[in-house]
């Protein structure tokens, strides 16, 4: 569905941005104000993330979709954060992410494709079917957490834009709003937002490749990258990009923001290798989390992250120590 | 009395994160956080003691000179928990992982080689082997300008993507150094006016 864009609306019409971003908050809270509920009601309510409907993963699932493997608490998940838009430090994003508006979003679809267009979250979601996916997440600082995701296949979402041909890579890019994330507005980072990150085109398309909406059964909170966000588990999580509002296709391959802040330290595959360190660590193995000080938890890392059965077919004939 | 208020302020960050420790505020990744924890404070103690002397001539409070010693101590323990703490967390006591990181990382190296130099003034730290070294013990301890550099590179090599932490510590250092320039070249011109 795309939502066109009259050019005859004079600026003087339009709502201020601020107002305009929270029209849903005034909407509800005009309902519930004149159903007689309290105010105060609302904000705890807003702050409650909702449900999911959605199969769950088990054993039966299809390989590498499900792993017994001791699942990361909940609230570890939550409180332990890579999202540099909210600040550097783990906590940060748990801290300022909670004034992030992600109702109303919108997904902006360009380049290579018979169907680009603005896309509204709620048509997006219309006609997918959530499924569960238990994956393991290596974050490229060698520490790893064992994650229960809700969503759908990255696959299924591109087959409805009809990418043309040329298509060869996706670009995906997170949002930036530097009043709502203070990140964004940091003097000393050297990040050139907003952020950037992309896939190969039979990459994207692997079933393993996940948008995920949802994180134990709930709404994904604001700090794991709501409403939006993609998981690729067999890259290093900085792939793994939170917080999506627009998707590109392409016929070269994207820069991507890690990679021009340090090629030397980030390839654009960033495939899990314990093979290839990086300049400033060892990748050969990883803190599992949650860790403690007598307790370090350190265990190998796999090639692929594990996956390798799935996707190592996919770089048949690749030198991995130089595509890293 | 005094001597003893003194250390028991700079034992607290040790208690802070042995409480915060014990009573399992330190997050998932708990190990690492220690780590950080007490590298930033052997970091802040090096600064503090290269900022007593300049504070002791520039205030004429002549009587903190006295403190210099014990927070160079404490500068050395935290440090020494620093490094202890990363022999446990990041490498699980592997020597191996040890050799193969002092090697190739050079932060590491440089980390571990700032900490090597603090050993020989923390043992010399003493009445008895400052009357033994005589005035070879004020040109052993100029080593602590040394170490400081090898703790700024140490920090810069860590940035990622954000450099405010490592500017600030830089900056603050590099205070501290341009004070001692303007010192000696002022004493340089009394003794030999020009």
């Amino acid at each position: 569905m795309i939502i066109g864009k009259p050019s005859d609306i004079r600026s003087s019409e339009i709502t201020p941005r601020s107002v305009y971003l929270r029209r849903r908050e005034f909407i509800g809270k005009s309902l519930i104000a004149s159903a007689g509920v309290s105010l105060s009601a609302v904000t705890v309510a807003s702050e409650q993330l909702k449900s999911l409907d959605y199969r769950k993963a088990d054993f039966k699932n299809k390989e590498g979709f499900y792993t017994n493997e001791a699942l990361a608490p909940y609230k570890d998940i939550k409180r332990f954060n890579n999202f540099y838009e909210f600040g550097s430090d783990k906590g940060d994003p748990e801290k300022h992410a909670q004034n992030l508006t992600v109702d109303p979003w919108s997904l902006t679809v360009e380049g290579e494709v018979e169907k680009p267009g603005v896309y509204h979250l709620e048509d997006i979601l219309k006609p997918v079917n959530i499924e569960e996916r238990i994956y393991r997440l290596r974050c490229v600082e060698a520490w790893s957490m064992v994650i229960p995701w809700q969503g759908f296949p990255l696959a299924d979402l591109i087959e409805r834009f009809q990418p043309s041909s040329k298509a060869k890579y996706i670009q995906f890019e997170t949002l930036h709003r530097p009043e709502e994330m203070p990140g964004q507005r940091a003097r000393t980072s050297t990040i050139d937002w907003p952020y950037v990150e992309g896939l190969r085109m039979d990459e994207a398309m692997n079933p393993l490749s996940l948008i995920a909406v949802g994180l134990y059964g709930k709404e994904l909170p604001k700090q794991n990258g709501a409403p939006l966000r993609l998981v690729i588990p067999w890259k290093y999580g900085f792939k793994s990009i939170k917080s999506i509002v627009k998707i590109r296709f392409l016929e070269k391959m994207p820069m991507t923001t890690w990679v021009s802040l340090a090629a030397s330290e980030y390839g654009f595959y960033a495939n899990v290798n314990p093979q290839v360190n990086h300049p400033r660590w060892s990748q050969g193995s990883e803190r599992r989390l949650p860790s403690n000080f007598f307790s370090p938890n350190r265990i190998p890392t796999k090639p692929f992250n594990g996956y390798a059965e799935q996707v190592s077919h996919l770089y048949a004939g690749m030198d991995l120590k130089k595509y890293y | 009395m005094k001597k003893v208020l003194v250390f028991g302020l700079c034992l607290f960050p040790l208690l802070y994160i042995v409480v915060q420790a014990a009573s399992n505020q330190l997050g998932p990744d708990g190990g690492k956080e220690v780590v950080l924890y007490f590298g930033t404070w052997s970091m802040q103690f090096l600064l503090v003691t290269l900022a007593v002397s300049p504070l002791s001539r520039r205030t004429h409070l002549r009587g903190l000179l006295r403190y210099r010693r014990m927070v160079g101590l404490f500068t050395w323990f935290y440090a020494s928990l620093h490094l202890f703490s990363v022999l446990i967390v990041l490498l699980g006591w592997s020597w191996q992982i040890f050799l193969e990181e002092f090697s190739e990382r050079p932060y590491m190296a440089v980390g571990i080689l700032a900490w090597l130099f603090m050993v020989p003034l923390g043992v010399t730290s003493n009445r008895f082997m400052q009357r033994r070294l005589g005035k070879n013990w004020k040109r052993l301890h100029r080593l602590v300008y040394f170490i400081l550099l090898l703790a700024c590179i140490h920090l810069i090599w860590l940035v990622r993507s954000d450099f405010l932490e490592a500017f600030l510590f830089s900056l603050v250092a590099a205070a501290l150094m341009f004070e001692r320039l303007v010192f000696w070249l002022s004493r340089k011109k009394r003794q030999h006016p020009a």
